[in-house]
């Protein structure tokens, strides 16, 4: 089987569109929105999660025909605990302020219904190469709409992206500052109009 | 492979376990220093911005500069005493402080010299909207008017309450006001809401965060973490 | 005393998990589509939290935090892994009580129950509460002993069923509206609790 088969790359690109972890299959949606009041939050909180269900769905798919089938989510919950731990530990050393910026949303990673979802769908019954993918497929997928519901809050609320002022400073003190935007109830409405635009223009066969 | 005995269970278990505990005692190790460090400089870089430094000063030149600015990080009592002397770009002293110390009566003092002007550094803590907020309030060498000053925060809601943070501008207004009013014992530099703001003791909230401003003024004079602790020092001239 | 009760009520109302944080949205939004199961699951939720963070309290003060098991030691980097397993291995273990002792309870939180080791509120709620036994005494946030940890999971549980059994009731009504076709389901409910949400920040400006 080839690196990149066609079954690999659909296992990659689904979830990017039509199988989205956020927009299709409802998962993850709690850091998602918690995190996206600026870019760069959401962009490090995307990436944290990719990278750490990709290398959790390896991990388990490596071991997955030795775990006893009895303690099978405890022992997912435990590997994807020492990920995050390390991940966050990491943070907190190179990437100081954004780890202050997270705050405790880093350890709900855990809790991510993506990451155990992954695992008990794909890892437990797929190969590690494969479910690599699927893992990097999936994180991608999230951080995605992050990134795009992080990047909307950031403009309109305080006319600026990673930090750079786009919208002159005078503009901004003239009424565009909208802080409604930073305010948690207007992600999740942005995000219920994300699902609607995605619903409306790519899903097309809707049930 | 019996993956279901209740031995292979416990020994599967067993050594997950182990190996977890391992790694993560070995990761946290190798990286506790470098985490340390980055709460230092963090702290170290808001004492300078409190100074009316360069926001955008690179991590080396944030340690430069509070080695030169920074004469002692001392510790202080309620009378204005000396209790434990800071060092010259100190990070022993008074810089270990946290809120808790500040509150049983233990207070950190920055005395600091910028253009070979004396200047004071005073950390205070209080309460925000969301979270704990903090700040350093640094004052000129005659004790009692404000020659900058900067402020944190855990959780306030961004663009509005975490504008005390980010608004360098809005900072910027603590500049030159007076801790005192006719009252030489009691701090009044109090912050109000927007657009209000009248005389030498008094500034402007931030718009659209009322709870978090007054959370601000609420810190700056209060008993405990607030500048009014440092009354006695003040007063000494 | 006043403390307790002041964090009680701004764990329900300012701080509420859902409309502040955001947490425990997956089942929230997968359950919330009547009252009854709502009120189910909320139930199950405030339960398993009254027991998993005050747990998770006694374990951070006496074992994790820094210089607790010995002078210079601080297992804080365990937290995550500790705190997951009390909450899964509590779950279990209420489970199994439950379905021994009370049948008739089980058969209403039955099937909720394994949903929660995953849930975010629960793991949210631990990490909070580790956060803010830091915090400064004189802060309605504080949690300083095992009462106040209660108060706090107790708070934040009611905050959570209160919720989740409104946008319950909230659904049930949406039913007979004509909701555009591709806003319709996960659409609609998320604009809805963000006006919900919205409602829910004038209590941000209760002075406790």
């Amino acid at each position: 089987m080839s690196l990149f088969s066609k079954q690999n790359k659909k296992v990659f690109t689904e979830p990017l569109n039509i199988n989205n972890p956020i927009m299709v299959q409802v998962l993850g949606i709690c850091s998602s929105l918690a995190v996206t009041s600026q870019l760069k939050p959401a962009i490090v909180m995307g990436l944290a999660v990719t990278i750490i269900t990709a290398f959790s769905n390896v991990i388990i798919s490596l071991i997955r025909n030795t775990i006893p089938n009895r303690i099978r989510i405890i022992v997912q919950l435990v590997v994807v605990a020492a990920l995050v731990t390390i991940v966050s530990q990491i943070l907190k050393a190179v990437a100081y302020d954004v780890s202050v910026q997270l705050s405790v949303y880093v350890g709900l990673i855990i809790t991510n219904c993506i990451l155990m979802g992954r695992l008990e769908a794909f890892a437990m019954t797929n190969k590690p190469w494969p479910s690599f993918l699927d893992g990097i497929g999936n994180g991608l997928g999230y951080a995605m709409i992050l990134v795009i519901v992080g990047a909307f809050r950031e403009f309109f609320g305080r006319g600026s992206l990673l930090g750079f002022q786009i919208i002159p400073k005078s503009v901004c003190d003239a009424g565009w500052n909208n802080g409604m935007m930073t305010m948690p109830a207007m992600a999740l409405i942005l995000l219920g109009c994300v699902i609607w635009i995605h619903r409306a223009y790519f899903v097309k066969d809707d049930k | 492979m019996k993956t279901n005995s209740n031995s292979y269970t416990i020994i599967y278990s067993t050594i997950l376990v182990v190996i977890v505990a391992f790694l993560l005692a070995f990761v946290f190790q190798a990286l506790k220093p470098a985490q340390d460090a980055n709460v230092a400089l963090d702290q170290q870089k808001q004492i300078l911005f409190a100074l009316n430094q360069d926001r955008k000063m690179s991590d080396s030149e944030a340690k430069a500069k509070y080695k030169q600015l920074i004469v002692a990080d001392d510790i202080i009592d309620a009378d204005g005493h000396v209790v434990t002397k800071g060092s010259q770009g100190g990070t022993e002293a008074g810089f270990k402080l946290n809120s808790k110390d500040a509150k049983e009566g233990r207070l950190a003092l920055y005395r600091c010299n910028v253009d070979g002007k004396v200047k004071y550094v005073i950390p205070v803590y209080g309460n925000g909207l969301w979270g704990p907020i903090s700040g350093y309030i640094a004052i000129n060498d005659d004790k009692a008017t404000v020659f900058g000053a900067y402020f944190n925060h855990e959780s306030e809601t961004a663009g509005l309450g975490a504008e005390i943070k980010d608004n360098q501008q809005w900072q910027a207004q603590f500049k030159g006001k007076h801790l005192f009013a006719s009252d030489p014992q009691k701090i009044a530099l109090s912050v109000v809401k927007h657009g209000t703001a009248q005389g030498d003791n008094q500034v402007d909230g931030v718009t659209g965060a009322t709870l978090t401003s007054n959370g601000v003024s609420e810190m700056l004079k209060a008993d405990k973490g607030g500048l009014q602790p440092y009354v006695k020092f003040l007063n000494q001239k | 005393m006043e403390h307790i009760i002041n964090l009680f009520i701004r764990s329900i109302f300012v701080d509420n998990m859902i409309f502040s944080f955001f947490l425990g949205m997956c089942s929230f939004l997968a359950v919330s589509k009547n009252v009854k199961t709502s009120l189910g699951l909320g139930l199950a939720v405030t339960f398993v939290l009254v027991i998993t963070v005050p747990v998770d309290y006694l374990l951070q003060t006496k074992v994790l935090g820094p210089n607790c098991l010995m002078e210079g030691v601080d297992l804080s980097y365990l937290s995550f892994i500790l705190f997951i397993a009390v909450i899964a291995g509590i779950t279990q273990i209420v489970e199994m009580a439950v379905e021994k002792y009370s049948p008739s309870l089980y058969g209403a939180l039955g099937i909720f129950l394994p949903l929660i080791a995953v849930n975010c509120a629960i793991m949210g709620a631990s990490l909070f509460m580790q956060q803010r036994i830091g915090l400064d005494p004189a802060s309605t946030q504080y949690i300083g002993s095992v009462w106040d940890s209660i108060a706090y999971a107790f708070g934040s549980g009611l905050g959570w069923t209160l919720a989740i059994v409104s946008m319950g009731a909230v659904r049930e009504k949406m039913q007979y509206c004509d909701v555009p076709k591709p806003l319709q389901g996960l659409g609609i409910t998320f604009i809805t609790v963000g006006l919900m949400a919205m409602a829910m920040m004038c209590f941000s400006g209760i002075k406790l």
